[in-house]
């Protein structure tokens, strides 16, 4: 048997999806840029992925930009955000705990001479905004952060931070990557005060190499990639048609039977919280150690003591089972671990000890007790062999 | 200048007496070997104390010089342009046009160097020297002759026909693999057991290799980086069939039985005896290390007459006077660092004790692994059972 449970990291694609990817690529083939039919019909399918993402937003699908995915929308929405609002003020912010697609654009910008504020987050990995009240100036002019983080499932309070920085002043720009949220959570741009959404493909059982950065109408953003003034010179380069129609795809699926999937990934939750919590030396990470309520419903962080996440994760794969360790360490070469889990205060010793389960709508409840059970045998037999 | 033909020098075969024709016939295998992953028909020959590579399709020049530049054995490599015979002025036509083509500038000094391997040549080789050098001051006034350090040293060969070259491209050296047996190299992720491969193979050896796993301690891209380190020394040595043991079984039973300060030297005698055990199979005359004395606690002369204790086979550590650096500048040269330092956990390391003994007794380790007998055979010989072989080339 097998179980997937590393769907934070990609997913399968759906069927339906994988169907309109073929066809776009072996029929319908054309260059939406080319004059001739085969361009138009091509060109049909990005209209309609656009609508299908944009009606699952409630926004203008106008507003929505195709990228090769999460990393690309999260580098052009904040260099090209920073960039072209440069003459309003130096200061930008995001929190410590983002993506290194954010992170390390904001190391960029900070070689380019911005100033940064990285806002710091409690025990859970939830962003203090009496910190963020603090840091908003007359110089701000961008605000990033992450609706769910990747790493423990914590949901970040995006709709009070929002209004926080446009109550300061409604010209600030508020990014969110939404890649771990969107197609779990409701996300309402227009309701949010969000001014730009970074969302990727194939976490959603979409194609990889596809994602999308909806920027609200009058944000002031440059280009990030120059070229034959593709997506009304936003975004240049040949649209890549089977990847946007199998977004579109992807995306109406995500928030088709909303309520039911919602329902499935908490029972899940609820489960594997419960069986593995029978386990000793179990700490949950993040929200979701005061139950399956809290945090995003797709991500369970367990810290296992005297387990070296990598050789569980090893171990569960001689299994079947897949899961993510978060920080890949070895004893040579120390890799710095997890920033999540420092930042949240995890104790040193488990930094190593954490791994992230995370299911997805088409995990099935026989995939999260097969883990549990290989959990219950694996994870003894590692403590008898630990390093001295 | 498009050059047809190179040339090949080599070194120390030709003083290996009435061995020779076996070295030469090997250094003629091994080139030809090495050229099939090179786009292009090439004919190897040989000849009079000579071997030549004729391009005889399209070729890259860059790609053939590299693959030619790892055949141990090439001392060095010369891209030749070869004329027919066809009476002395056209033979200075062509060196002229050889020199304008190669040196446009025409401001070096050189040095015209011929051979006759045909000595019923019209003229002597100084003749040839001295006519050949007149010819390239008339046509090339900016050059200079000079005989004792020219920046140019001109080689006309004259045999059935004519080869005329001014460049060696440096080779690997050593000697042709096949020319001295065979030798099993226990290859860890590291830094120095792929170079310690590297060296013996250089010396005419064949090598087969054998690697621990230990999953789930060790990944399976560990092991993949293993066959890329293995993939990486074979571009030098020829084929290595890489035997993957999966150790983890042994390593948990010595850890289980063995006191901790003692479990790196009693896993690494598991080790070679079992990697003896494939060399024996294999027909193997050695065994090889990367060990260098003293850089870890396992490799201080101690551990490695302890280590040492268990092989009734040779083991050859060609690192073992080496610093770290040198180690690592042959890996640099070898394009094998930037895959050794991957951050993969190896065997070696997982249950690494915080203070490993550094100077054992081989009396006391022998007492120690009395405590195995129990199962110790049994888990060898599964180990032994269910190793995989995967052919590198």
């Amino acid at each position: 048997m097998e179980a997937y449970l590393d769907n934070s990291a990609t997913t399968p694609c759906l069927e339906s999806v994988k169907e309109i990817v073929v066809k776009t690529m072996m029929e319908d083939f054309g260059n939406p840029s080319s004059k001739h039919l085969k361009g138009v019909q091509a060109e049909q399918y990005l209209r309609r992925s656009r609508e299908q993402i944009a009606k699952t937003l409630k926004v203008n699908e106008k507003e929505i930009f195709f990228t090769s995915g999460g990393s690309e929308s999260d580098n052009w929405a904040l260099i090209g955000a920073a960039m072209a609002n440069r003459r309003a003020g130096n200061h930008i912010i995001t929190t410590a705990v983002e993506h290194a697609a954010v992170l390390q654009t904001f190391a960029f910008l900070e070689e380019q001479g911005f100033r940064v504020t990285y806002l710091p987050v409690d025990q859970e990995g939830v962003v203090d905004l009496d910190a963020l009240q603090n840091a908003l100036c007359d110089e701000t002019i961008l605000v990033s952060m992450m609706y769910v983080n990747n790493e423990i499932g914590t949901i970040e309070p995006v709709a009070k931070a929002a209004e926080l920085v446009k109550a300061k002043n409604p010209g600030i720009l508020f990014h969110v990557d939404g890649i771990q949220a969107y197609g779990k959570l409701r996300i309402y741009p227009k309701k949010l005060k969000i001014d730009m959404l970074s969302v990727s493909g194939h976490k959603i059982h979409g194609p990889k190499g596809i994602g999308f950065l909806y920027i609200a109408d009058k944000v002031k953003i440059h280009p990030l990639i120059l070229g034959g003034g593709q997506q009304r010179g936003m975004r240049s380069g040949t649209d890549n048609v089977p990847g946007a129609a199998g977004l579109g795809v992807a995306a109406e699926a995500a928030y088709t039977d909303f309520q039911e999937k919602t329902e499935h990934l908490l029972e899940l939750k609820r489960r594997f919280l419960e069986g593995v919590q029978e386990l000793d030396g179990v700490t949950i990470q993040g929200q979701a150690r005061r139950g399956a309520e809290f945090g995003a419903p797709q991500i369970v962080s367990v810290s296992f003591a005297d387990v070296r996440s990598e050789v569980l994760l090893h171990a569960l794969e001689e299994k079947g089972v897949y899961i993510s360790s978060g920080s890949a360490c070895s004893s040579n070469k120390k890799i710095p671990v997890s920033g999540v889990l420092k930042e949240i205060g995890v104790d040193k010793k488990l930094l190593e000890s954490t791994v992230r389960f995370s299911f997805s709508s088409l995990t099935t409840m026989e995939e999260i007790e097969y883990c549990l059970k290989q959990l219950g045998e694996i994870v003894p037999v590692l403590r008898r062999f630990t390093r001295h | 200048m498009e050059y047809r033909t190179f040339l090949i020098k080599y070194g120390e075969i030709a003083i290996k007496g009435r061995n020779r024709y076996l070295f030469e016939d090997a250094l003629v295998r091994q080139i030809r070997h090495s050229l099939r992953k090179v786009d292009g028909e090439f004919k190897v020959r040989k000849e009079q104390g000579r071997i030549f590579v004729d391009c005889e399709s399209e070729y890259d020049f860059d790609e053939t010089v590299e693959a030619l530049q790892k055949v141990f054995g090439i001392v060095g490599i010369c891209p030749v342009v070869v004329t027919e015979d066809e009476g002395f002025d056209k033979l200075k036509a062509d060196v002229v046009d050889y020199v304008g083509k190669v040196y446009p500038d025409c401001t070096q000094t050189f040095k015209v160097d011929a051979r006759r391997a045909r000595k019923n040549y019209p003229k002597t080789s100084m003749e040839v020297n001295a006519d050949l050098g007149e010819a390239i001051l008339e046509s090339c006034p900016g050059m200079k002759v000079d005989v004792h350090h020219p920046q140019i040293m001109l080689s006309v060969e004259i045999r059935e026909k004519i080869y005329i070259y001014s460049t060696i491209i440096p080779g690997a050296g050593g000697m042709p693999v096949g020319t001295n047996g065979k030798a099993m190299l226990l290859l860890s992720g590291g830094i120095d057991s792929p170079v310690a491969g590297y060296m013996i193979s250089k010396r005419g050896v064949e090598l087969d290799a054998v690697y621990f796993h230990a999953p789930p301690y060790t990944s399976e891209r560990a092991k993949q980086k293993v066959v890329d380190l293995a993939r990486i020394v074979a571009a030098y040595s020829g084929p290595i069939r890489l035997h993957v043991v999966n150790f983890t079984d042994i390593q948990l039973y010595i850890y289980e039985k063995c006191p901790h300060e003692e479990l790196t030297i009693i896993m690494r005698r598991y080790m070679m005896r079992i990697a003896e055990h494939f060399a024996k199979e294999s027909n193997c005359l050695g065994l090889i290390t990367g060990e260098s004395i003293g850089q870890v606690a396992s490799q201080t002369m101690q551990s490695l007459a302890a280590t040492n204790d268990v092989c009734t086979l040779p083991v050859y550590r060609p690192l073992i006077g080496f610093d770290k650096q040198e180690i690592v500048d042959i890996s640099l040269k070898i394009d094998a660092y930037e895959t050794s330092i991957l951050p993969f956990e190896d065997c070696c390391t997982i249950f690494v004790a915080k203070h490993p003994v550094t100077k054992p007794n081989v009396n006391v380790i022998r007492r120690s692994e009395l405590k195995l007998e129990e199962k110790i055979e049994e888990l060898v010989k599964t180990a032994i059972e269910t190793t995989e072989v995967i052919t590198v080339e």
